[in-house]
């Protein structure tokens, strides 16, 4: 037996200096050399630990021998059999926690590099285009589903339920379909161009997406049940910024991480005044939280001139839950990390705009209810940043707007939606399954894609009866 | 993409654009509005609904020139199509049987308290409308808004028309008459309303203003538009736009609705 090669090969990516300057992909991907190195390291175990570790069941170990044979027309095949958006996903999954994880060889400090190699498929399939994707060979059953939300979990179960035949309408409030993939991921992290790529993937299946439709105002869900949809699956996300609650929040030049990045990514607020839309990016930029959310505005900032952007954060570096790989992303590119720092009130001038944070240090006490070590205030540690933007990364939950206009829906005190059945994402309204972000509150793009695939199988057995 | 079916230039810098986007039409209320955005490069702009025809399958908005999305809208003519219609948005406004109800109307904020005084009057209000502008060629829709009250008061500022003054002196000279208010509804520049709110206030008569701050998606996805009312930061795209006028934090809202002005202004040279 051929010995296990335990160099993974690397990602060639922009130069720190260069990348926080443009809004260009930060990860090059995979020339089809440095792919096919990285796919013979797989050993083609039979146990294909890498599957269970992937919340839509990719046939991994399959689409990385056909890298292997060199036949990627079938290794495409082989992902997008499975996986509707993979193009996203290999860019943004938490893989070193899912299907890495996993992988035989992770015991060796070595799990392939699975994410960069599902990268490549999807790239090179958009460069060359001619390739026949998976035809649906599936016979109209004449029933209709309406799908809330094209964000990942809408646009998987969209897709699956078209590949089952059913005749779908994919519903989105804003003006373009992608949700948090458009207006929360920034372009250097997941370009827009690839995003729309996999929504014109979805819409070629044959699901009608209407855009500009706000569900609960322009048609509420029960309205959809009463003309002629036999089933409805809610992926409206976590759309609702938290704020900190303390004084001077509404200050000039305090956003919500929401408010900026949709600027910056959905309406292209980099390219004002050729665009129309713009944001305000000041010199000294503090962005609160620890999660990726804050890592992206903090990067996104960077990249407008920003001169010094700080991340702040009440808690240690340990209890961050943005990605590893994230937190080093945006360290190398000169983000400064305030750690056990909690903002206490934020100072204006005489126009209104923030001129000031006061924040407390801290420090970890007993570990609370997520485990994570509790950070307390140190008494006396008052000190003041001088800022002229603030982001408000804290986290989002979802909009309350569906669940106050269908009847019989129920929500938690978190705002996300009652569950009736968790495996099949059925919630408590017959007809109504939900998935993603709105069930489980702010959390990754594979998890709600899983969601949605799983939904869309249960929604299927439910109209076939 | 919405056509627009009809353009109107209601006076030289305020137009009226009906759209057809049907099921905008099939839902809209008083006091609801849209979010519209005219083409890829364009920014996401809220306006207050001035009219809807369900069988028509169109929503009327009138805009007046001020920024650049609003002077690149005044060039469009009917037939043309803007990118994106999104609506309707917002609560409408409560309708109810008060009794006499004022309803005051600032410039361009004639057009949403059309729709808003024709409720109230089918409602059984008796309805007594003021309408302020800055001089006359800036007033329009008078008839109409006389159409749906019992009383129509036009002030303009320089008094080349009507009644010389603003609207918050025939409002109080109303309020002092004895004769009963019980409820009024202002809708114009925030200065105005927060001026008819401080005029109300002294007699207790519930005042509600339709608030705008700037916004993006109008859904309550960004915060953009948070007002403190009574203390409590509200979305203005979730929670209203309608608000007590007495509660209304409105030195908040001026300095948040000046957050972009040197970028609207280079932002229109460069248009």
């Amino acid at each position: 037996m051929a010995k296990v090669n335990l160099n993974r090969v690397s990602m060639p990516r922009q130069d720190p200096k260069t990348r926080a300057r443009n809004f260009n992909e930060v990860a090059l991907g995979y020339s089809l050399e440095q792919a096919q190195e990285e796919a013979s390291r797989c050993i083609q175990c039979p146990k294909h630990a890498c599957v269970e570790g992937c919340p839509v069941e990719v046939d991994i170990n399959g689409f990385i021998k056909a890298i292997g044979d060199g036949d990627m027309p079938e290794a495409v095949r082989i992902l997008k059999s499975k996986n509707s958006l993979p193009g996203i996903c290999g860019r943004v999954c938490p893989q070193e926690t899912q299907c890495e994880s996993t992988c035989s060889l992770v015991k060796k400090g070595a799990p392939i590099a699975i994410g960069r190699l599902e990268r490549f498929v999807t790239d090179w399939e958009q460069a060359n285009k001619s390739t026949e994707l998976p035809t649906v060979q599936t016979t109209p059953t004449g029933k209709r589903v309406a799908v809330v939300g094209s964000g990942p979990a809408g646009l998987t179960a969209a897709a699956d339920l078209a590949k089952f035949g059913h005749s779908v309408t994919l519903f989105e409030a804003l003006h373009v379909a992608g949700g948090v993939l458009m207006y929360g991921i920034p372009e250097f992290r997941l370009p827009k161009e690839i995003v729309q790529g996999e929504v014109e993937y979805v819409t070629s299946l044959g699901v009608d997406l209407q855009l500009d439709s706000v569900v609960g105002k322009i048609t509420t869900v029960d309205e959809l049940l009463e003309n002629g949809y036999q089933a409805v699956f809610l992926g409206t996300g976590a759309g609702l910024p938290i704020f900190l609650n303390i004084p001077g929040e509404n200050l000039n030049g305090i956003y919500s991480a929401s408010e900026f990045l949709t600027r910056v990514n959905l309406m292209k607020a980099y390219l004002f005044p050729e665009y129309d839309t713009p944001v305000k990016v000041g010199k000294r930029v503090a962005v609160i939280g620890g999660g990726n959310v804050a890592m992206d505005s903090a990067r996104c900032t960077l990249r407008l001139g920003a001169e010094e952007v700080y991340i702040v954060y009440r808690r240690s570096e340990a209890e961050m839950p943005a990605r590893r790989e994230e937190v080093e992303n945006a360290k190398e590119e000169g983000i400064e990390f305030k750690l056990l720092t909690n903002p206490k009130r934020f100072i204006g001038n005489e126009q209104n705009w923030v001129v000031g944070m006061e924040c407390y240090e801290m420090e970890l006490g007993e570990p609370d209810d997520s485990g994570r070590r509790r950070p307390v205030v140190k008494e006396g540690s008052a000190f003041i940043i001088d800022v002229d933007v603030v982001i408000v990364a804290l986290g989002t939950t979802p909009n309350p707007l569906i669940a106050s206009t269908t009847k019989g829906l129920e929500t938690t005190r978190q705002g996300t939606l009652v569950m009736g059945e968790e495996a099949t994402g059925k919630t408590v309204k017959p007809q109504v399954w939900a998935g993603g972000d709105v069930i489980t509150g702010a959390a990754t793009v594979i998890s709600a894609m899983g969601a949605g695939k799983r939904a869309a199988a249960d929604i299927d057995a439910y109209l076939r009866g | 993409m919405y056509k627009i079916l009809v353009k109107e230039d209601l006076v030289p810098n305020i137009h009226l654009f009906k759209i057809e986007a049907p099921n905008v039409a099939k839902k809209a209320q008083a006091g609801q509005f849209v979010v519209i955005r005219i083409d890829e490069r364009g920014e996401r702009i809220p306006l207050t609904v001035a009219d809807w025809d369900e069988k028509e399958g169109s929503v009327t908005i009138v805009v007046m020139e001020v920024g650049t999305t609003t002077c690149r809208l005044a060039l469009l003519q009917a037939g043309d199509y803007i990118a994106d219609f999104v609506g309707p948005l917002g609560l409408p406004t409560h309708i109810d049987n008060f009794g006499t109800v004022v309803c005051v109307a600032g410039g361009v904020g004639v057009a949403p308290i059309m729709t808003i005084a024709r409720a109230v009057r089918r409602e059984g209000n008796r309805v007594i409308s003021i309408l302020g502008a800055r001089n006359k060629d800036l007033v329009f829709w008078e008839d109409e808004l006389r159409s749906v009250s019992d009383q129509l008061i036009v002030t303009t500022d320089d008094g080349s028309y009507g009644r010389k003054g603003v609207v918050t002196e025939p409002l109080k000279e109303l309020l002092e008459s004895g004769g009963k208010v019980d409820r009024v509804i202002a809708i114009g520049p925030s200065i105005m309303m927060k001026y008819c709110s401080l005029t109300t206030r002294p007699f207790g008569v519930k005042t509600i203003v339709s608030l705008n701050p700037i916004m993006v998606d109008g859904t309550g996805m960004c915060g953009c538009c948070r007002v403190s009312v009574n203390g409590v930061t509200r979305f203005v795209c979730v929670d209203g736009p309608d608000f007590d006028g007495h509660q209304v934090d409105w030195d908040l809202l001026f300095a948040r609705q000046c957050i972009y002005l040197d970028e609207e202004k280079s932002s229109l040279e460069q248009w």
